[in-house]
């Protein structure tokens, strides 16, 4: 196992930040932590980085120990936190020489390593790192961790901020990095992003909620997803779908709906009744639950 | 080794990138030493008089023709009131009102002994004492001159009487521009060892490169002394720069040995460098960082003795003064510069700041370590 959390707990006061949080990853994984804001995947992170110390439990990255190997695991991890932690004063080429010499390596001693990625910057050597797009910078930050051949790559929300196009290019770098052998470990807000990785967390005010492949999310009480989409407003029908039946509730997802059904409710009849209806384009029908639908019904479940 | 050059070599290079950083190491001592030096006079000039004659006599005229032929009196005119020379002195028109009574010249004839009223204007007390010791000097090179001319004995005073000669050592001259250039040395080097160290680290923890740093296997200890070196180094230059002014321009005594000083300047550096790394360790914005580093840097140069001797404040004031880096540093820097002081004589003031440094870095450093 290249990660494990074994009952991490953490407290700032009052708030309850992470609530015996459990779970591992394989070596040469690509792991997602997805939450909205605020879930408590930043406190875990700094957790796993050896910055902070939990309350309770335990914590192991590239076998090591968090707490008693904490410098081990200094030498094999690279971080990249949520900030681009660049020297904004330094221009491209110096941030990544200084990184590679405080973890005693050098440029060309793993060029080949971080080629893929620093390729893409490397016309813009000169030029001060402050002076970078947000793109260009998130390459910059994400070679500078990689410069020495880190086991294990933690990356804390490195896709927000980022406009869909880079976002989309910083997945495929990170397949590319998962493809070297190197477990990677990420956090986002971004449900969508949850399909790109391997195996998921997902983890809502302190909890982990699930820990899965991303196309095998179940979701609890037997409750199933259906898709209804239109031409029309969609939004016009969603009231109608909810008064339905109290087991029967919708949700607007962009410019669907997502209709969760209970147990109890006659799926067969939800089907007639939805297709009775005088709908413009009716698309209508079961649909396997996304991250997205997993939360909302967490959500639901367990209301503020 | 080499990480710590490394480094070193980011430091210096992120200094120098700085656009403001240039200005502020040679535009800050150049305009300190030279518009302070000339601002915080302490001798006056053109204290404005006013005089009130009641006796209109020849002797009253003599004393205030002496009083007009110096060159530290502008008298504007005779008044016939006391009253409106009262109004002038509360509108600030003069410093001083020279009172002469009615009986003035009578007096001094018939009694060889006569009355003279001053009345000063001491809102600034400093000032206030100045202008007495000026007006009581006037007055008596008057009184010596009347003597010789009245009971025939010649100028300089064959009577029985002590007469007081004094020397100022070490400043003969009793020229303030001296004392008051080598406070602000003690000034220029604190502002810069202070500040720009703790700026330099908040700023690292604002951006988050600080936290960075920290997730590598680069040793804290090398990381501060990183941030140590390269402004102990631009503080020594500081005074270097600063004492070549004050050479150049003001014709500064260095008396004492040079090494001597340069060895107290980076002791002196170390706690303030310690001082900026403690404070920016506690801070988490370089508002905060500010605010507080300007609080102690005001108390300490105030308290420091740089206006005002510091073996004349209260009991109290000198034992808080033991934890002021500035007051050893300033005496010390005075002690060898104007008194040629050996470093058996500033041997006090070199171990207290050792001993102080040592403290204070220590806990910074750990500081730096327990919060991240």
């Amino acid at each position: 196992m290249s990660v494990t959390v074994e009952h991490i707990t953490k407290s700032f006061g009052d708030v309850r930040a992470l609530r015996d949080i459990s779970f591992s990853i394989p070596e040469g994984e690509l792991f997602g932590l997805i939450g909205p804001d605020g879930a408590g995947k930043t406190t875990l992170f700094r957790i796993l980085v050896t910055l902070l110390l939990a309350d309770e439990g335990q914590a192991t990255v590239a076998g090591y120990d968090v707490k008693k190997a904490y410098r081990k695991i200094r030498e094999l991890m690279g971080y990249m936190a949520g900030r681009f932690s660049l020297y904004h004063d330094l221009s491209v080429r110096e941030n990544l020489e200084f990184y590679a010499t405080v973890f005693g390596t050098t440029i060309r001693e793993n060029y080949d390593f971080v080629k893929d990625i620093y390729s893409h910057i490397e016309p813009y050597e000169d030029r001060l790192a402050g002076r970078l797009s947000g793109g260009m910078k998130q390459k910059l930050a994400l070679s500078c961790a990689l410069i020495h051949r880190p086991k294990v790559l933690i990356l804390d929300e490195p896709t927000t901020g980022v406009d869909a196009v880079s976002r989309k290019e910083f997945w495929d770098m990170l397949k590319k990095i998962q493809r070297e052998g190197i477990t990677v470990l990420v956090s986002t807000p971004y449900m969508d992003e949850a399909a790109l990785c391997d195996r998921v967390g997902l983890i809502q005010k302190g909890n982990l909620l699930a820990v899965s492949d991303p196309s095998e999310l179940e979701l609890s009480n037997g409750t199933k997803v259906f898709r209804f989409g239109t031409s029309g407003r969609p939004y016009d029908y969603l009231q109608r779908i909810r008064n339905l039946d109290a087991q029967v509730d919708a949700w607007l997802f962009g410019d669907e709906i997502h209709v969760f059904t209970g147990a109890g409710v006659d799926c067969g009849e939800l089907d007639r009744t939805v297709q009775s209806w005088d709908v413009p384009d009716l698309e209508w029908g079961e649909a396997t639950p996304s991250v997205e639908d997993y939360f909302m019904q967490k959500m639901r479940e367990e209301p503020e | 080794m080499r990480v710590l050059i490394t480094l070193l070599r980011k430091e210096f290079l992120q200094i120098f990138r700085n656009r403001m950083m240039l200005p502020i190491i040679f535009v800050v001592p150049v305009i300190q030493m030279v518009v302070l030096v000339y601002a915080a006079s302490l001798e006056m000039k053109n204290i404005e008089m006013v005089v009130v004659d009641d006796s209109h006599s020849d002797a009253s005229w003599r004393l205030i023709s002496h009083f007009e032929g110096s060159a530290y009196f502008q008298v504007k005119g005779s008044l016939l009131s006391f009253i409106k020379a009262e109004d002038m002195l509360l509108s600030d028109g003069a410093d001083v009102i020279l009172h002469f009574p009615a009986d003035f010249e009578e007096q001094l004839i018939n009694t060889g002994a006569t009355d003279l009223q001053l009345a000063v204007n001491a809102i600034n007390a400093t000032e206030a004492g100045l202008i007495n010791a000026y007006c009581n000097q006037v007055i008596n090179d008057y009184n010596q001159q009347i003597r010789s001319e009245w009971f025939g004995m010649d100028a300089t005073g064959r009577m029985a009487q002590m007469e007081i000669s004094t020397a100022y050592w070490y400043n003969p001259l009793l020229d303030y521009k001296i004392y008051m250039l080598s406070g602000i040395l003690v000034i220029v080097v604190t502002l810069i060892g202070m500040f720009l160290t703790a700026l330099n680290l908040v700023r690292e923890k604002e951006l988050g490169t600080a936290e960075q740093m920290n997730v590598t296997p680069m040793k804290k200890f090398h990381f501060i002394l990183a941030k140590l070196l390269p402004f102990l180094l631009i503080g020594l230059f500081e005074l270097t720069l600063g004492l070549l002014i004050g050479r150049l321009l003001f014709d500064l005594p260095i008396r004492g040995s040079l090494f001597l000083l340069f060895g107290m300047a980076t002791a002196f550096l170390v706690v303030a460098l310690g001082i900026g790394l403690l404070l920016s360790t506690i801070s988490n914005t370089q508002q905060q960082m500010m605010f507080v580093a300007f609080f102690f840097f005001i108390t300490f140069i105030l308290m420091s003795g740089v206006f005002t001797p510091a073996e004349s404040m209260p009991e109290w004031a000198r034992k808080i003064n033991l934890v002021n880096p500035l007051a050893y540093f300033m005496k010390a820097i005075r002690m060898i510069l104007l008194k040629g002081s050996s470093f058996h004589d500033v041997a006090r003031e070199f171990y207290s700041l050792l001993v102080y440094g040592t403290l204070v870095l220590s806990l910074a450093i750990f500081n730096y370590r327990k919060t991240s």
